[in-house]
């Protein structure tokens, strides 16, 4: 710091000079305001009356938040150390998030079970203008993968006080999951279960598929070509494709039927989310194994390992990293697109997204995306820190 | 012993090598050297069956190497290839123990070996053993490279330029490191390199490949004095043949009777180190020592005589 501060150009002190990313940041809060911070209206699927953040809530809670928000401007805007701009960034989420819950309870009429009160694009701009805020910090501090996964494990901890504490629940989704909450974690299962257990078919077929490829060369362009193909079939499409072999399946093979297999369903669902899956593994496995070091494969052959031998002990482990990343692209792609799988009756939080759109009320449909949306988030950020702690060439942390 | 037996070996019609033959005797080191590209590398691979011949047969003790499965006649040679070719994802230890491994080696033999082997090369087991390649200078990867070929203890040893990124100092060092052990196991070693000096002072023979063609194989005082075609001259350097082949013997096989001026030569040092000493000191003769008593004398009469042209 001194030795900055000494230089004759700055005779301000270094954390004073402006962020450029936190002027942007700024701009977005700051036209936030121009925006409704919470949306009242006086049932479910009727449009709703905006409310700007002033008359959201009661004064103090009102004048907390600025004063958060002013915080937050001044920690993005000054070039402060990461680690402060990080706390600072957390720091008013949380006391954003406890304010719309605040609000809730503020605009809720008592005994009226009909109104709905659910945060507004204000809201939603405040929260972007934050998690930039928190990314950017994160990204800079450049962060081990095991303090990754510990962020993200003290964040879910965080947002499930906070449920817990019942301080959302006057919001209008939770409202809507009060109404099912058997059913949100029944779908919640299918859905884990479509998008996890897809992949790990796709990755019990594929990876030994990938290593086939690798091996045997002719194989490789076609069984690629192939998988590229299906790869652009839309998946609404190839959700609907499916239908009608599996329903002659279900029909025509004996037993079928019996094991669960029908034209709609989770069958369908299974068998076009693996599809998908296949190429980005396969594909994956062989720039993997094919980018293991040449002349590690070569003194492994020049010391008389046998090709299962190469392959187990220095191929794969060598390729895992890669392999690895594969499978994350495919997991968070399937959590997603699982979604869509409800469609064809295949179960999930689509259910909630597709009910939400026929009866055109947008909590429901927020009930079955955000999930979603956090689940694959998080699957992003625990699969990114297996890959870098796998390809350190094997070095533990 | 090795029999080579005009062995080609082409790539789309091209020969790479080209009907070379020769053999190379048991508990022998044959330096192989030629210029970039001219099939060196290809050659030592067709020896453990890496490469296959497109025509010829290599016969190790007699057989016929076509007969034995690839995998079992690598785990008796030992093979240090071009870059230290380690695994990144293995530590020190278990790089050295990977053929032991393989050969199904006890634990404990698989250690006591790998622990020998740091040492011989002056790596601290304690030190390095755990670390990964990854965590080792070049120099180190290089050596630890060829400790993993000795590993198991292979009659054979194979070795592509395995000195090449050491420094003068440690070359000079792991050379003479590479003598001793060839000699204690009578190994017989295969060593492929582009630096003349390296094949004179390791090789009892040495090939000399050009285009694929071996133009000359014979002991380095041979190929010194009688090259076979100018191109095998141009490689040994005109201007460095009489030192070339002072180098090739010590003090103590050419002493004279009598004293002289000034410090003793250890009668270790090569004819070279004498020549050289003598010339920097402005003397004409110096004494010779072994195990500290005088036992002769070198003089740059008799040096100038044995740095001539063979007859
Ligand atoms: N798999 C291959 N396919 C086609 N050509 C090859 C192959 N391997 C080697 N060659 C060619 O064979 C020739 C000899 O190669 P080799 O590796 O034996 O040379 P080298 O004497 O070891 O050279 P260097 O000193 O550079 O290591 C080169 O021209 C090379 O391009
Ligand atoms: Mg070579």
């Amino acid at each position: 710091m001194s030795v900055t501060s000494a230089s004759p150009s700055h005779d301000r002190p270094h954390w004073l000079a402006l962020d450029r990313l936190g002027v942007l940041i700024t701009l977005i809060l700051l036209s936030s305001f121009l925006l409704p911070f919470a949306l009242f209206r006086a049932n479910r699927i009727l449009l709703g009356d905006g409310l700007p953040l002033l008359a959201s809530m009661q004064p103090v809670a009102a004048s907390v938040l600025l004063l958060a928000l002013a915080f937050g401007v001044g920690a993005a805007l000054l070039r402060l150390p990461a680690l402060i701009k990080l706390a600072a960034g957390f720091g008013v989420l949380t006391i954003l998030f406890i304010a719309m819950g605040l609000s809730a309870e503020t605009l809720m009429p008592a005994d009226n079970n009909y109104a709905r009160v659910s945060p507004a694009a204000g809201f939603w701009v405040l929260v972007f203008g934050l998690a930039l805020l928190v990314t950017d910090a994160l990204t800079r501090l450049r962060l081990g993968p095991w303090t990754r996964i510990g962020i993200l494990l003290g964040v879910c901890g965080a947002f499930w006080a906070l449920l817990w504490s019942g301080l959302w629940n006057e919001l209008s989704i939770l409202k809507e999951y009060a109404n099912r909450a058997p059913a949100f974690w029944n779908e919640a299962r299918t859905h884990l279960l479509l998008a996890f257990g897809s992949v790990a078919i796709a990755a019990i077929v594929g990876i030994p598929l990938g290593i086939l490829c690798y091996r045997v060369r002719p194989v490789r362009a076609a069984l690629l070509n192939i998988l590229n193909i299906v790869q652009t079939i839309p998946s609404i499409a190839l959700f609907g494709l499916l239908i009608a072999p599996l329903a002659w399946v279900a029909a025509n093979v004996p037993g079928a039927k019996a094991s669960g297999i029908s034209g709609i369903g989770v069958a369908p669902a299974v068998v076009a989310l693996f599809a998908y899956s296949l190429l980005p593994i396969v594909s994956n496995t062989v720039v993997g194994l094919l980018g293991v070091s040449a002349p590690a494969v070569d003194a492994a052959r020049g010391m008389g390992m046998t090709w299962l031998q190469r392959l187990v002990q220095v191929e794969l482990p060598l390729a895992f990293p890669v392999i690895l990343t594969g499978i994350r692209i495919v997991l968070v792609q399937n959590i997603g697109l699982t979604t869509i799988a409800a469609l064809i009756g295949g179960g999930g939080f689509g259910v909630f997204v597709f009910q939400g759109i026929g009866q055109t009320a947008m909590d429901l449909v927020l009930l079955g995306a955000v999930p979603t949306v956090v689940l694959a988030f998080a699957a992003a950020v625990v699969l990114d820190a297996f890959v870098e702690l796998t390809s350190r060439g094997g070095r533990r942390a | 012993m090795i029999e080579i037996d005009s062995i080609v070996k082409t790539y789309e019609g091209v020969p790479v090598v080209d009907a070379v033959s020769m053999t190379i005797q048991p508990h022998t080191i044959c330096a192989v050297v030629g210029t970039s590209g001219s099939g060196k590398t290809t050659l030592l691979r067709m020896i453990n069956r890496l490469v296959t011949p497109t025509s010829g047969t290599i016969r190790i003790d007699g057989e016929d190497i076509r007969g034995i499965r690839p995998y079992e006649l690598r785990r008796r040679i030992g093979y240090a290839i071009q870059g230290h070719g380690l695994f990144p994802h293995w530590t020190v230890a278990q790089n050295i123990g990977a053929v032991p491994r393989l050969l199904k080696w006890s634990k404990a033999d698989i250690s006591a070996r790998i622990n020998e082997l740091l040492e011989l090369f002056q790596l601290d087991p304690s030190q390095y053993r755990d670390r990964f390649p990854s965590e080792l200078s070049g120099g180190q990867q290089q050596r630890v490279g060829v400790a993993r070929a000795l590993a198991a203890r292979p009659n054979i040893l194979l070795m592509d330029e395995p000195f090449g990124a050491l420094d003068p100092v440690i070359r000079a060092k792991a050379q003479e490191d590479l003598v001793a052990i060839q000699q204690r196991f009578g190994t017989t070693v295969v060593l492929v390199t582009h630096d003349m000096e390296e094949a004179i002072y390791l090789g009892h023979n040495i090939a000399v490949m050009d285009a694929g063609k071996l133009l000359q194989f014979a002991p380095p005082k041979q190929v010194i004095g009688r090259p076979a075609t100018p191109f095998v001259q141009e490689l040994i350097g005109t201007s460095e043949r009489p030192f070339r082949l002072l180098s090739l013997s010590k003090i103590a096989d050419h002493l004279e009777d009598g004293d002289a001026d000034g410090d003793p030569l250890p009668a270790t040092a090569t004819l070279r180190d004498a020549y050289s000493e003598l010339l920097w000191s402005g003397r004409s003769a110096a004494p010779v020592e072994k195990d500290g008593r005088l036992v002769g004398r070198v003089s740059l009469d008799a040096l100038a005589r044995l740095a001539a042209r063979p007859q």
